[in-house]
């Protein structure tokens, strides 16, 4: 159910997906509306992760066609979708670990330094250089620029998922897919990341979230999208969504409701 | 300086410019098991170009440099297709073809070897070696760097961020090919004399060994792992016919401690944090 009015950032249609015959995404469709937070959701194994890999270009697509930004990526190669604004992250983090915080916001900034002068610029022998200061500077804005020079492997769980985000808005993203961004957060790390996803909206981002913690997903997505042995069962607001006797159904056994 | 000295400075000097050749695709994640071959044809395309052409050494050598650099970048995009032990085996196989190409080839001599005219002094060789580490220090103060790093790391991630995974690859061995064939030029030149025999497998995996041991997280590394290997087993000497089996204990007992090498990245940050508290 898309607002007619509100563009879309990213627009899935007809898409399809297998897997040595296995059909994770069978003719698939929806609209991720521009600026606003939408979930992704549905039991495990229904095809969530598979959506954010097609999109991503990780994997080539069966069929359909994938839209980010009014440009057609389906046949992109996948280093070159970010130039379009889309970004993800992995259902487990994939920070790089040997590398320190800053280290890991400037391989984020790759895309708007590609050049080969950029590339032999010198820049850590430059005080302040203006790739380390912005990064600083991103971090500071969610109050994390005590940890700039750690490695990150030895950061807690919870900083090292919002480090994940600070480098795909470094990236230039405006369109952010997150896998399971909640998934091992204690109560206040959900709570930090909860205001810094808002704050992202806030900023005009638009969020495309798989989740399984349904608080959080009210809490911070607007319209719901509900997947089962990939495909779309049902969408729309969230209370609305949890009526829904299929998705009811599809939920049976487990207590991800509630 | 004494003969001595200055001899174990120029195989010291040798075997930088060669780890340095090996750590640069390292740096990315890729084994190069075939550096010797590009070392030969720097060896060889530079001393061709001085004995035959009567090209003056300092063109010839930078000329079989770039030579080796081009064979990289020709020999690295198929063969980087391959991943892991495959990409190891691969570039085995590619140095023993180069080392054979040459062992048969007689315009430079064949299987007799091939003497070279023009000298290259020790100091030379000091200054090629100071060049290469000034090069490659340079280059992990830059984008590149972390690059190939990133690469290495994790390819995907690196890949959805827009860098380059294929092109940060081949560059990275190219330029290590590149170094590779100017450490082999000064070697012709120095020596006055190469043979295709020299240029076998074991020196490969010998360079191999000097930069895993001094690690490939940092630039140093390969500074530090290329002068233990070549000092301490001079510096053993006294001990005689037991300096091996006590250097062979060394490697077993610091691999054993350090798996990520002697130099680390977390090593440097303690440091700095003891320093600018
Ligand atoms: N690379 C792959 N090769 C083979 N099968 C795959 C691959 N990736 C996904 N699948 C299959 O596709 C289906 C959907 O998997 P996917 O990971 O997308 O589910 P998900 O909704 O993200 O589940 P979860 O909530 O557990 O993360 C599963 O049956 C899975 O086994
Ligand atoms: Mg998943």
């Amino acid at each position: 159910m898309t607002d007619a009015a509100t563009p879309s950032a990213l627009s899935i249609s007809g898409l399809s997906k297998s897997f040595a015959g296995v059909r994770a995404i069978r003719d698939l469709s929806f609209e991720v509306p521009k600026g606003r937070a939408t979930a992704l959701i549905g039991p495990n194994g229904a095809g969530k992760t598979t959506v954010f890999n097609l999109v991503s270009g990780v994997y080539g697509v069966d069929h359909g066609r994938i839209v980010v930004n009014g440009t057609d990526v389906t046949g992109m190669p996948s280093r070159r979708r970010i130039t379009t604004g889309i970004a993800r992250s992995f259902q487990n983090i994939r920070l790089m670990p040997h590398l320190s915080v800053l280290e890991n916001l400037l391989v984020g900034q790759q895309v708007r330094a590609s050049s080969l002068g950029a590339l032999l610029t010198p820049y850590r022998l430059i005080p302040n250089h203006r790739w380390k200061r912005e990064a600083r500077e991103a971090l500071a804005e969610i109050g994390l620029a005590a940890y700039a020079d750690e490695t990150v492997g030895a950061l807690p769980y919870g900083v090292r998922k919002r480090i994940d985000l600070v480098r795909a808005t470094l990236a230039g993203a405006t369109v952010l897919m997150l896998d399971e961004p909640a998934a091992g957060l204690n109560p206040s790390e959900t709570n930090a990341l909860r205001d810094h996803l808002k704050a992202l909206v806030a900023q005009g981002v638009t969020l495309l979230v798989v989740e399984h913690d349904m608080h959080f997903v009210d809490s911070v997505c607007e319209s719901v999208v509900v997947l089962n042995f990939g495909e779309k069962i049902a969408e729309g607001p969230l209370s609305q969504v949890r009526k829904d006797p299929k998705v009811r159904e599809a939920y049976i056994g487990t207590d991800e409701e509630d | 300086m004494s003969g001595y000295l200055t001899g174990v400075l120029v195989v010291l000097a040798f075997n930088v410019i060669a780890a340095y050749a090996v750590y640069l695709p390292l740096a990315a994640g890729q084994l190069n098991l075939g550096i010797a071959g590009f070392m030969a044809i720097g060896a060889y395309a530079s001393a061709f170009l001085t004995n035959e052409y009567g090209v003056s050494m300092w063109l010839a050598i930078p000329v079989g440099s770039l030579l080796a650099g081009l064979m990289g970048v020709v020999i690295g995009i198929p063969v980087l297709r391959t991943h892991g032990i495959y990409l190891a085996m691969a570039t085995f196989a590619l140095g023993q073809v180069i080392a054979a190409v040459f062992l048969n080839l007689e315009v430079v001599g064949g299987a007799a070897g091939y003497p070279v005219t023009d000298y290259a002094p020790p100091v030379a060789v000091f200054w090629a070696a100071a060049g290469v580490v000034v090069l490659m220090l340079y280059i992990s103060r830059t984008r590149f760097a972390l690059c190939l790093t990133a690469v290495k790391s994790d390819a995907t991630v690196a890949d959805l961020l827009g860098v380059s995974v294929r092109g940060m690859q081949v560059a990275a061995f190219a330029l290590g090919a590149a170094v590779a064939g100017f450490g082999g030029g000064f070697y012709a030149h120095h020596f006055n004399f190469i043979e295709a025999q020299h240029f076998n497998v074991l020196l490969s995996v010998f360079t191999v060994l000097y930069v895993l041991f001094g690690g490939t997280q940092t630039v140093w590394g390969p500074l530090v792992g290329a002068t233990f290997f070549t000092l301490v087993p001079e510096l053993l000497r006294a001990s005689d016919q037991w300096r091996y089996a006590v250097f062979a204990a060394f490697i077993i007992l610091f691999m054993a401690v350090r798996p990520q090498g002697l130099v680390t990245a977390s090593l440097f940050r303690l440091f700095r944090r003891k320093v600018a508290p």
